[in-house]
């Protein structure tokens, strides 16, 4: 059993509560005591990557072992996928906590933001940590239930209405997971993911696990904000302080929603074509429908987020083509590729939509407004922010060769190779329509009335915010390596491996 | 078979409340009505017929326990629930102060 | 916000002490009846609510600060953690792990860690539930000013 599994969960909980005791007594501890335990993580989750590979590991907590092959008690997975998500959420989490030494002064009770921040991060190792369905839920909670407490933090009236909104929906959202839950736990009588794959795998009434599949589809659809969905996430990722918009767009969505989705449908549910049309079709619309909601956005943070749902959109849709083909029997390569380049443009996404939040807070804490008609010419004052922003909207845009290009490349060619070529064609349309959009948020932002600027006294911002973004744009240029075959089959193959080979996921928990 | 009717018939009165009713705090109150038929539901599955409540007794090996599984889950969603309505009624209350009034409809500063 | 009459103020001064040891049973006996940390720790924050509510916040005068019951409940938090983490430091070296000598079944100190991690949850419940009170309380008397 792996040991370093239950310290990912251990740490953060008690730094979280370590920052709110020794916080009041120590001045400014919480400050740099969070960034030391998210550096930690960070590194604790490289080396498991390194390590792991392809022989995943597990743990039993309490030390209650499987009795006869069935498990009993709560146990713990880290396989490919699991790592991949791992290091996603602890890099992009020590790089907003870093940012946020310098841009959370100007909040008065920054123990409670600290203590918050890693509890969210507690959550969402969890969430990707565990292999039983209850604890799932448990975790997801933990971690939302900061994110409410965060997107209220300065406490005004934008901010207030956003967070009722995303906490009435993510209530609702929460109840029908629940509820599917307790439906799976009818019929199968077990929790364990594995085990109840064994169970299904005797055969199973079809109507009947075709409402549960609706039920988790539409609860972690909505944390995950695919269309129709997606009325929350506008307001939440607009109005929250800028390194927990770079968290909740960056990280939240996926590891608590996008995650789940693909576990569940690949490793619990037997893949089914309905389904499957019916997550392609969502992708497509989320794709389609987000980017042109985007283009006549005039905030800049609203237009990201809108850009946001478009991008996850990307990587529904090429899962959705994996998951239509796996159904169908046929051609089982073209189905790694397409789900291979969907983690991938996950990877990127978290990268660069976070960087660009990060600018977003970088230009609002400078120049107080957000309203894209009220800015210019800040190139020349802010060098390092707007270096770094054109790099990543270069990277959202596809342009080569930064990374976004090879993940948007590997979806198209996948979509394309397998004649869907309406939804290829949809995908490059998206393309060129998120960057007319971006050259107007560069234009406008950083290239426009240079002259009357610079009497304003608009300076660079402080160095742990430089440091941040500069991090995350040598990670999107970094990360644009992984397209090269031998590099993506150490990172990339065994997380598909492991989702797309049936027997794999349930033999590694009955087997150890 | 109709006491599972029973708790989606209030899952749907929660839902219908949630959906329909103005006041801020009608809303949460009903959010609550929602999570109460779900965790009847949960404690419903677990029933055997004949089983007597989930303690063992040492004396008598042979009695049908009531499955203890289901019970755990709906504690620990109760306390978790309890967190939620926490965190709703303090935002709740933060909101009245800021606009003055429990009226959802009065409360749309934020639009497209 | 005022007191209450004065027979209220003394039906609680007489059952409030009661109420505390009832709940302090129901922690205490979590591993054997019904109820646990989570029960107790519920029913002892009612006791201190109710006497609060009895004899009314100008009589407590209440401040803007409640950090007396967020230091326990951070501090209670931290010991469960503690706790769960010293499994990893004993011989076994598994997270969780039961490793106080379990007794016979049927006494009070019996099934090794239980007992402890109910009364330590217990603790930080009871003062998670009075932190949210007194905080709803102290917004209620911002909203007068």
């Amino acid at each position: 059993m792996n040991q370093l599994i239950p310290l990912f969960v251990a740490i953060p909980l008690t730094g979280a509560f370590l920052d709110m005791i020794l916080g009041r007594v120590i001045r400014g501890f919480s400050r740099y005591f969070t960034p030391v335990i998210l550096l930690s993580l960070a590194s604790m989750s490289i080396y498991a990557a390194a390590t792991t590979g392809s022989n995943p590991s597990m743990y039993n907590i309490g030390g209650w072992e499987p009795v006869q092959g069935i498990p009993v008690g709560i146990c713990m997975v880290m396989d490919g996928f699991t790592v991949l998500m791992l290091c996603v959420i602890n890099i992009v989490g020590f790089l907003s906590s870093f940012y946020s030494i310098s841009y959370i002064k100007r909040f008065t009770s920054d123990n409670f933001y600290y203590a918050l921040f890693c509890l969210m991060t507690a959550g969402m190792n969890g969430v990707v940590l565990s292999g039983d369905l209850f604890n799932i839920f448990v975790f997801l909670e933990i971690s939302v239930i900061s994110a409410y407490a965060l997107v209220a933090f300065g406490v005004e009236k934008n901010e207030l209405e956003a967070s009722f909104k995303y906490q009435v929906l993510g209530t609702l959202a929460s109840f029908f997971i629940l509820s599917g839950i307790a439906l799976i736990y009818w019929k199968t009588k077990t929790l364990n993911i594995a085990d109840i794959r064994q169970v299904l795998k005797a055969g199973y009434d079809r109507s009947f696990y075709v409402f549960v599949e609706l039920l988790i589809l539409s609860g972690f659809g909505l944390k995950a904000a695919i269309i129709p969905f997606h009325a929350w996430l506008p307001d939440a990722h607009s109005s929250a302080p800028s390194p927990i918009s770079a968290m909740l767009s960056g990280v939240l969505i996926k590891a608590a929603g996008i995650y789940v989705i693909i576990r569940l449908f690949f490793n619990l549910f037997e893949i089914n074509e309905s389904m499957a049309i019916l997550i392609t079709t969502l992708g497509s619309l989320s794709m389609v429908i987000g980017v042109f909601l985007a283009i006549g956005q005039w905030d800049i943070k609203r237009l990201l987020a809108y850009h946001s749902i478009s991008q996850m959109g990307y990587v529904i849709l090429s899962v959705g083509i994996g998951m239509l083909l796996i159904s169908r029997g046929v051609k089982q390569d073209i189905a790694m590729l397409a789900i291979a380049g969907g983690l991938y443009h996950l990877v990127n996404h978290a990268a660069f939509k976070g960087l660009l939040f990060l600018n977003a807070g970088a230009i609002e804490y400078t120049l107080g407004t957000r309203d894209l008609k009220e800015m210019g010419g800040l190139a020349k004052s802010m060098p390092a922010t707007s270096a770094t922003s054109f790099i990543a909207s270069m990277s959202i845009s596809g342009i080569p060769p930064f990374n976004g290009f090879f993940s948007k490349l590997i979806i198209i060619v996948a979509a394309i190779m397998a004649r869907f070529y309406f939804l290829a064609f949809l995908a490059i349309l998206v393309s060129i329509i998120t960057l007319a959009s971006f050259l107007k948020f560069q234009r406008y932002a950083f290239y426009n009335k240079e002259e009357e600027k610079g009497e304003r006294g608009i300076k660079e911002v402080p160095f742990p915010m430089v440091f941040s973004m500069v991090v995350m744009s040598l990670l999107c240029i970094i990360l644009s390596l992984l397209a090269f075959p031998e590099i993506r089959d150490a990172v990339l193959t065994p997380a598909t491996d492991i989702l797309t080979d049936p027997s794999k996921y349930s033999d590694l928990v009955t087997g150890i | 078979m109709t006491a599972y009717i029973l708790c989606f018939i209030l899952f749907l009165v929660g839902l219908y409340g949630v959906i329909t009713r103005r006041n801020l705090i009608k809303i949460a109150i009903s959010l609550s009505v929602m999570e109460f038929s779900i965790f009847l539901l949960l404690a419903l599955i677990g029933y055997t017929d004949g089983g007597v409540a989930p303690i063992i007794d040492p004396s008598d090996p042979a009695k049908v326990y009531v499955d203890p599984l289901p019970q755990a889950m709906v504690l620990t969603a109760i306390v978790i629930g309890l967190a939620t309505t926490a965190m709703l009624m303090a935002t709740i209350i933060k909101l009245y102060r800021k606009y003055g009034t429990f009226d959802i409809r009065e409360i749309k500063n934020l639009k497209g | 916000m005022k007191g209450m009459t004065v027979i209220v103020k003394k039906t609680t001064q007489l059952i409030a002490g009661l109420v505390f040891l009832y709940g302090i049973y129901v922690t205490i006996h979590g591993h054997l009846t019904p109820g646990g940390g989570f029960a107790g720790g519920v029913i002892i924050a009612g006791s201190f609510i109710l006497l609060i509510l009895a004899f009314g916040s100008d009589f407590l005068r209440l401040t803007k600060e409640e950090a007396g019951s967020t230091l326990y409940e951070n501090l209670a938090i931290l010991v469960v953690v503690f706790l769960a983490i010293s499994g990893l430091l004993t011989t076994g070296r598994i997270f969780f792990l039961n490793w106080i000598p379990k007794g016979t079944p049927g006494e009070i100190v019996s099934a090794g860690m239980l007992p402890l991690y109910n009364i330590f949850v217990g603790i930080e419940v009871a003062s998670s539930i009075l932190t949210i009170f007194l905080a709803l309380v102290i917004f209620k008397e911002e909203l007068a000013e």
